[in-house]
């Protein structure tokens, strides 16, 4: 226990803690994204229905307005859709997706990204040449294009199939980035010194050059995280994402809308509020993350 | 330069050539095109004979070159649903979009270089810091968001502007304009600022961060020195100089662009090739989806082109050898 005291202390005295307790704007960022993910972790206890249990479900509790308002009911603070599931509910479920997607797209995609514009910049040649005018051919498709085109090809539907698709078009950014990095890196004289002292290539790489030339990828990941919450919500928007069976945010907003023009605002503006607020969270995040470790982005 | 441009151009045929390989193959493997054709309640035989009469029963790569001869003359076949033509559907979907696009480009242009000087030169006064902190809320909101969020503002709420259709358009030659009439202009402007949304605030954080930095230069210290008017150092001298990575930029994410279009055309039920595609996928009416991709990437790919020509006329500095 007081281990773990000490632990507390030095983490919060650390110079690091200090500049992120000292940066307002940052510290808001860091405060909602930690919010959101508490939501996330924990929905099946906050959510006070299970929007996705076809036996709570009750299709006579539909479009009821949030609950300070005179047909509200207490049941559903936020209201409830066109099918009786409670936006709050189906909100705090929909978050659960929205940071799976944008978790697991940022993991696989600055993966493949790191290592393959690591290698092309350390080796130069065909291999270099080959995976930049890739990354340069999907780049000028642009990372939303590219998703809605996949999707529109591909034939299963699933959350697996949205990840895929997102990273099969995220990767070249953080390909393009680290290329820049090592590129950069690799002529300074240290990693000669290393090499003449024997070391291999791969040791050179994840050892000497790799720790140098992250800094400005953990910046590119955080305002990533961001990218793809919105890109997911897009796509489930236009109907290409999650399946139906699957909540999501981008796919409320899209029921909402065919009734914003009857007045039932809180489909839309509940879930379009969410989206706004962990996107805004992420990117003051992202801001002082980037003050702080200052890559050159 | 002549060099340097056949470099690009043949580059980018090799990128077209490769685009198509990828469209035929999920053209040809992606679900069975026979079916598609000849519907599913077709008999054997019937399907052997579609088979044939579509020359699916030849070698992969047999069908590969016919696919892209017909592609250089244009023909991408018919579509699945309608029967017409597929370039030609989507070809006449074309105006919608390009006067879409070029609305909300010019939106974006205008409001984001303006305001973006407007914070460089005071970057702590009242109004810089509403800006800056409205492109912070603008780079967050998911563009259909903006749409909707527009839509809900100012066709249901106050009820003054259309939310969805392109309005009266008048016909000239092969070109339908939305642009000639007053409903058309009320017609596009929602879709357009939707779709300027994410560009814009992109633009005004790219012309502070070079503004500030060609601000502090010496040149413009001289300038001011000289005693030329505010209007001529901040315009003349440093804008210049800011324009040339804002144009690139801009013009490297036209893509993202005609990406943005399908979700806003998608709200407001424009009538133009993204609404189109979108339609397309969900009736898997392959034709279009391919013509649809071949054309984007042959939009995009001499796009670039020419935003790398911008840039060495904007910048004599820059010599392409």
């Amino acid at each position: 226990m007081s281990r773990d005291k000490g632990l507390m202390r030095t983490i919060i005295a650390s110079k690091r803690m200090q500049s992120f307790l000292g940066d307002p704007s940052g510290m808001v960022g860091g405060v909602i994204l930690f919010a959101f993910f508490f939501a996330a972790l924990f929905a099946p206890y906050l959510a006070p229905t299970d929007p996705y249990d076809l036996t709570t479900v009750d299709l006579a509790n539909f479009l009821l307005e949030p609950s300070w308002m005179d047909q509200g009911v207490s049941a559903f603070p936020l209201g409830t859709d066109d099918q009786g599931r409670g936006i709050l509910s189906t909100i705090l479920y929909g978050l659960r997706t929205s940071l799976i997607v944008s978790v697991s797209v940022v993991t696989i995609s600055s993966l493949v990204g790191i290592i393959l514009g690591m290698l092309g910049a350390y080796y130069g040649g065909i291999l270099d040449a080959f995976i930049m005018r890739t990354a340069d051919t999907v780049f000028s498709f642009s990372t939303t294009l590219l998703a809605v085109l996949l999707l529109g090809v591909f034939e299963s539907r699933g959350l697996f199939t949205v990840i895929i698709a997102i990273c099969i078009a995220d990767w070249v950014k953080y390909a393009r980035t680290i290329r820049g990095s090592v590129l950069e890196i690799k002529e300074f004289p240290y990693v000669t010194a290393a090499r003449s002292s024997g070391a291999g290539d791969f040791r050179i790489l994840f050892r000497h050059i790799l720790p140098n030339a992250l800094p400005p990828i953990f910046v590119l990941m955080a305002v990533d995280m961001a990218v793809v919450i919105m890109l997911e919500a897009t796509l489930s928007f236009l109907g290409v994402g999650v399946p139906l069976t699957e909540p999501s945010l981008g796919m409320m907003i899209a029921i909402g809308k065919n009734y914003i023009y009857a007045g039932m605002w809180w489909m839309v503006v509940f879930p379009g509020i969410t989206l706004i607020g962990m996107v805004v969270g992420i990117n003051l995040f992202a801001d002082w993350l980037r003050e702080e470790l200052n890559p050159k982005l | 330069m002549t060099t340097y441009l056949a470099k690009r151009l043949l580059q980018g045929v090799i990128v077209l050539i490769l685009v198509s390989m990828v469209c035929f193959a999920m053209f040809r493997f992606t679900g069975d095109p026979v079916v598609m054709l000849a519907g599913k309640d077709a008999t054997y035989e019937e399907r052997e004979q579609i088979r044939v009469a579509y020359g699916l029963d030849r070698p992969v790569y047999a069908q590969y070159f016919s696919f892209l001869k017909g592609a250089m003359q244009g023909d991408f076949g018919r579509s699945y649903v309608s029967q017409i033509d597929a370039l030609d559907t989507i070809l006449e979907r074309f105006p919608a979009t390009f006067e879409l696009a070029v609305t909300a480009m010019c939106i974006s242009f205008v409001l984001g270089v303006g305001l973006g000087v407007i914070v460089s030169i005071s970057p702590n006064g009242v109004i810089s810091r509403m800006i800056m902190a409205g492109s912070l809320v603008g780079i967050s909101i998911p563009t259909f968001l903006i749409g909707i969020l527009l839509v809900m503002f100012f066709s249901v709420y106050l009820d003054i502007l259309p939310s969805f259709g392109r309005g009266d358009t008048v016909q000239i030659g092969f070109w339908r304009t939305g642009l000639l009439t007053l409903s058309g202009w009320q017609h596009i402007l929602l879709p357009a600022l939707t779709l300027s949304g994410y560009q814009l605030a992109v633009l005004i954080r790219l012309t502070r961060a070079g503004m500030r930095e060609t601000l502090s230069e010496e040149y413009i210290k001289t300038a001011w020195a000289k005693g030329l008017s505010p209007a001529k150092v901040i315009l003349k001298h440093a804008l210049r100089n800011v324009m040339i990575p804002v144009v690139t930029i801009a013009g490297l994410s036209f893509g993202e662009l005609i990406a943005f279009s399908i979700v806003t055309e998608t709200i407001f039920q424009w009538p133009g090739m993204g609404n189109l595609l979108l339609t397309s996928i969900f009736e898997t009416d392959q034709p279009i989806i391919v013509t649809y991709i071949m054309l984007a990437a042959f939009i995009i790919l001499s796009i670039n082109i020419l935003v790398d020509l911008l840039y060495a006329l904007l910048n004599p500095r820059i010599r392409y050898e």
